[in-house]
């Protein structure tokens, strides 16, 4: 129950900074928004579902990555890590709070991207949105222990992309793959098999990632 | 309360902490003085648990919960306001009755009128007063400060002088000064640390 309690306080201190200071959010919306406007430009004549659902994961997968960059973006230029890693509670904790609130930013934008998708090439299947929820789990499991690796280096944005793209492949097969074919069942069962493998993985892991 | 024997720490292949063999029994206040470079903040960094060794052993009794840790970053976020910041520390360090600890701090230090305010908006005194006020939170056994009357004006080093009387025999203090003349009062050792 302690547990809950500090990973509540620690996702509503992310949610705070960022209703406050607004650098993430914004950048995410406008990203995924801009893409695409310009590939609904960019492409000739009316591309094909296999087509544009690639374009979809490319965007959802780099929308991610902006978030996911500018996490631990607070912890280091407050330099607040120490505090966390002081206190008592458990250092998973930090991790899945960061999880959480990155998972929110990243949902709020997908809320944008899904319909703007739907406007400009296809509409968007329930097994889609099913891939999506799947994927969104994967991915800032993955990307946020990452980012906590990375963020202490000074080649950090680009160390985040060179760790986190090959990691991220079997979502991009398993969404691409449960988004297009007809019996999307073995696809989303990998989604869910990555989020479960990686989730545990991460968290009993990131106690090695902050130690000094 | 805290015993190192031969403790040194290494960043590859420069050594910032040699031979350090240091007491600090329950009660005790260990001053720790040298000049730029001598490696006092890593000493004090291995004390609180943020840093390990490389060489020799450290052994504490306190736990994790019971340090209170004041380094050169006040380890606060800008973003949030006095209040927000200790209520999140308060809430991760299980603090019993602690909006009556936060406000009782607060008032102490002379933040109260400003605990809805932003952290941004602070001056540096004002950051380091809440530092100080996020350190004894949770009333901890152990303190290991590092500069505490770094930015202070003479009002907020007072404070912290009253603070530290009070406290003094009942917690086990590590502090770190170049200013050894103010602690003197509190001392019950000193440890000079050399390049």
């Amino acid at each position: 129950m302690t547990y809950v309690r500090d990973v509540g306080a620690l996702a509503r201190k992310d949610l705070l900074l960022e209703l406050r200071a607004r650098d993430t959010l914004p950048a995410m919306l406008l990203f995924v928004a801009a893409v695409f406007v310009v590939f609904h430009f960019a492409l000739p004549g009316t591309p094909s579902r296999l087509e544009t659902t690639g374009l979809l994961w490319v965007a959802i997968l780099f929308t991610a990555l902006l978030g996911l960059g500018r996490a631990f973006v607070p912890e280091r230029e407050q330099r607040t890590f120490d505090g966390l890693v002081l206190a008592p509670c458990d250092r998973s904790a930090i991790w899945l709070a960061k999880s959480l609130a990155t998972l929110a930013f990243l949902v709020a934008a997908e809320l944008v991207a899904l319909p703007l998708y739907a406007l400009f090439f296809h509409s968007v299947g329930g097994a889609t949105i099913a891939a999506v929820l799947l994927a969104n789990v994967g991915i800032c499991a993955v990307g946020t222990f990452l980012g906590a690796m990375a963020v202490v280096t000074r080649a950090r944005d680009l160390l985040l992309p060179l760790l986190f793209l090959p990691l991220a492949m079997p979502i991009v097969v398993g969404a691409v793959g449960a988004s297009v074919v007809a019996s999307p069942g073995r696809y989303l069962l990998l989604l869910a098999l990555y989020d479960l493998l990686f989730a545990v993985v991460c968290w009993a892991t990131f106690e090695y990632v902050v130690a000094e | 309360m805290l015993t190192t024997r031969r403790l040194g720490k290494r960043y590859g292949e420069k050594r910032v902490l040699r031979g350090i063999d240091l007491t600090l029994p329950q009660g005790g206040f260990l001053v720790v003085t040298g000049p730029n470079g001598a490696g006092k903040t890593t000493l004090l960094r291995i004390c609180a648990g943020l840093a390990q060794p490389t060489e020799g052993t450290i052994e504490r009794s306190a736990a994790r919960a019971q340090v209170g840790y004041l380094g050169h970053e006040p380890l606060v976020y800008r973003e949030l306001t006095a209040l927000e910041n200790l209520e999140l520390y308060g809430s991760l360090y299980r603090v019993p009755e602690r909006r009556e600890r936060i406000g009782m701090l607060l008032e102490r230090f002379g933040l109260w009128e400003a605990r809805h305010e932003r952290v941004a908006s602070y001056s540096r005194g004002m950051t380091q007063r809440l530092a100080l006020c996020r350190v004894l939170l949770h009333e901890p056994e152990l303190l290991v400060l590092d500069e505490p009357y770094s930015a202070l004006d003479e009002a907020g080093a007072e404070l912290l002088d009253a603070q530290l009387a009070e406290l003094r025999g009942e917690r086990s203090f590590l502090v770190s000064t170049h200013d050894p003349a103010r602690v003197q009062p509190f001392a019950s050792g000193a440890l000079a640390l050399s390049t």
